[in-house]
């Protein structure tokens, strides 16, 4: 199964600036594709995640179009071929 | 990270670091401190709460604590005056996973005294001390703090549940003062294994029992390190003294426009001395529209306005808590930014004011340092009567014991 993750700017510095991240890999819930992705950039792990193991409350994890939050959080489900976007919210000032 | 750098300062001048809403400043100049050298913004549009200098062991080492609204909080440190600053791959200060909780902001960074080189502390939102031995490579929570039965009934301020004030003992490492919005002054005589509230004598206005063992909202506490044992405290209402350690706590907010505000610095040479920013309480600008430090030279029976070369008409400004800062020079140097991103230096005691920078983003905290200074070199006086001698007598019982 692969499963591309889309890296926000920001956290281009700690993936070598790649902006697409692509992982071959078996598993089945965001949280275990989180997984994954944090042995191959370890440095995202803590700006994505507090370290009690919560996505950070302004940022978004879209699979598709759809924001996790609306489909069961880390446990939402993963198919082959989907992309994963981080993103930080929108802010002003 | 930085967009611009300035030289390596010599050992002996003076270096301002200021913390911004959207990134740090970093400033130096020589002893006589005319003129400054800037460089930044370092961490371009993240908040920086608190920043600290550690020359201890020969470093020349500035600590930041940089947060990014959407990917948290994180140390970072440059040996270098900004030229380059580290990159931690994980964060380095974290709540253990039993805690349930996660760390919004760091509000304090403190080098421990200069016998322990490699110890240095944080205080953070939500309210907790940390600790490192390993000059900050890893970090520990002080559990002992976390667990205080007090601290589920600590409410937070308008700013958050924030530890914002982290005191070690001079000489002591055993001793320690800290204090947290909204919970007041606590403080360990055993190296952190226990902590008692220390209140007595200080205001609550905001709730029905006004005196109460702990839940004062104190915006600030300095020290002066010959005089260890007192200590001059900032309120949300009140100004206040302690001689014992912070035992019992005596109100010296006679004399000055306001009694509400968030600054305070003790002098770096007399402890007989210490700076305030008055605030009306409602606007929090300086009252009158007028920008003013006030100075007591007498352990707070009276307070002088400090107006030379400060704006007297139409200046709203509001200085924060870690917004005013001193260095150890002489005279000493005497430093406040403001919310509209005005840094005012005195070189000569607070006698007289200069604006060294304009137009920064809204100023979070200013700290001051002589490069190559241990933080902590002063030794421990010895204990002082309450009355007060003249500053000359005061110089002289903080040399060292023999």
């Amino acid at each position: 199964m692969t499963i591309t993750f889309l890296i926000p700017s920001y956290l281009r510095t700690h993936t070598s600036g790649r902006s697409a991240v692509e992982l071959s890999t078996s598993v089945t819930t965001v949280a275990e594709t989180l997984t994954a992705l944090w042995l191959e950039f370890p440095a995202l792990r803590d700006r994505v995640l507090d370290e009690q193991g919560n996505v950070r409350q302004h940022v978004n994890i879209f699979v598709g179009d759809e924001n996790i939050r609306d489909t069961g959080g880390l446990a939402t489900p993963v198919r082959d071929d989907c992309e994963i976007m981080i993103v930080p919210n929108i802010t002003g000032g | 990270m930085g967009t611009s750098t300035f030289a390596r300062p010599k050992v002996g001048s003076a270096m301002l670091m200021v913390g911004t809403m959207k990134g740090v400043f970093l400033l130096g100049a020589d002893p006589a401190r005319k003129r400054w050298q800037v460089s930044g913004p370092h961490f371009p549009g993240h908040v920086v709460y608190s920043l600290a200098y550690d020359g201890r062991a020969g470093r020349h080492r500035i600590w930041a604590a940089s947060f990014h609204y959407a990917f948290g909080t994180n140390l970072y440190t440059s040996d270098n005056f900004g030229n380059t600053w580290s990159k931690p791959e994980a964060a380095l200060v974290k709540f253990p996973e039993d805690t349930g909780a996660a760390l919004k902001q760091i509000w304090q960074i403190t080098p421990g005294p200069a016998s322990q080189p490699n110890t240095i502390y944080c205080g953070v939102e939500p309210a907790a001390l940390f600790v490192s031995r390993d000059a900050g490579t890893s970090w520990s929570l002080v559990r002992a703090l976390w667990d205080h039965p007090h601290r589920p009934k600590w409410n937070p301020g308008n700013g958050g549940m924030c530890m914002h004030t982290v005191l070690p003992h001079p000489t002591d490492p055993k001793r320690m003062m800290t204090a947290v919005s909204a919970a007041g002054v606590y403080r360990t005589e055993d190296g952190g294994a226990t902590w008692t509230a220390n209140n007595k004598g200080l205001r609550a206005d905001f709730q029905p029992e006004k005196y109460p063992e702990f839940g004062q909202c104190v915006h600030k506490v300095d020290r002066h390190p010959a005089r260890p044992e007192q200590f001059y405290l900032q309120n949300h209402g009140g100004l206040y003294r302690s001689d014992d350690s912070g035992v019992s706590w005596k109100d010296i907010g006679k004399g000055v426009p306001s009694d509400f505000g968030f600054a305070m610095v003790a002098h770096p040479h007399d402890p007989d001395t210490a700076y305030i920013f008055p605030l009306e309480q409602e606007m929090r600008c300086g009252p009158d529209g007028k920008v003013r430090v006030y100075r007591t030279k007498n352990a707070g029976r009276s307070w002088e306005p400090l107006t030379k070369g400060l704006p007297q008409k139409g200046a709203y400004e509001t200085v924060l808590r870690d917004g005013m800062a001193a260095d150890s020079l002489r005279p000493a140097g005497i430093y406040f930014g403001t919310r509209s991103g005005k840094l005012y230096a005195s070189a000569n005691d607070g006698n007289s004011w200069q604006l060294i920078a304009d137009g920064l983003p809204a100023i979070t905290c200013v700290k001051a340092a002589v490069v190559g200074e241990p933080r902590t070199a002063r030794p421990a006086a010895r204990r002082v009567a309450v009355k007060r001698a003249p500053a000359k007598k005061a110089a002289l019982r903080a040399r060292p014991k023999k």
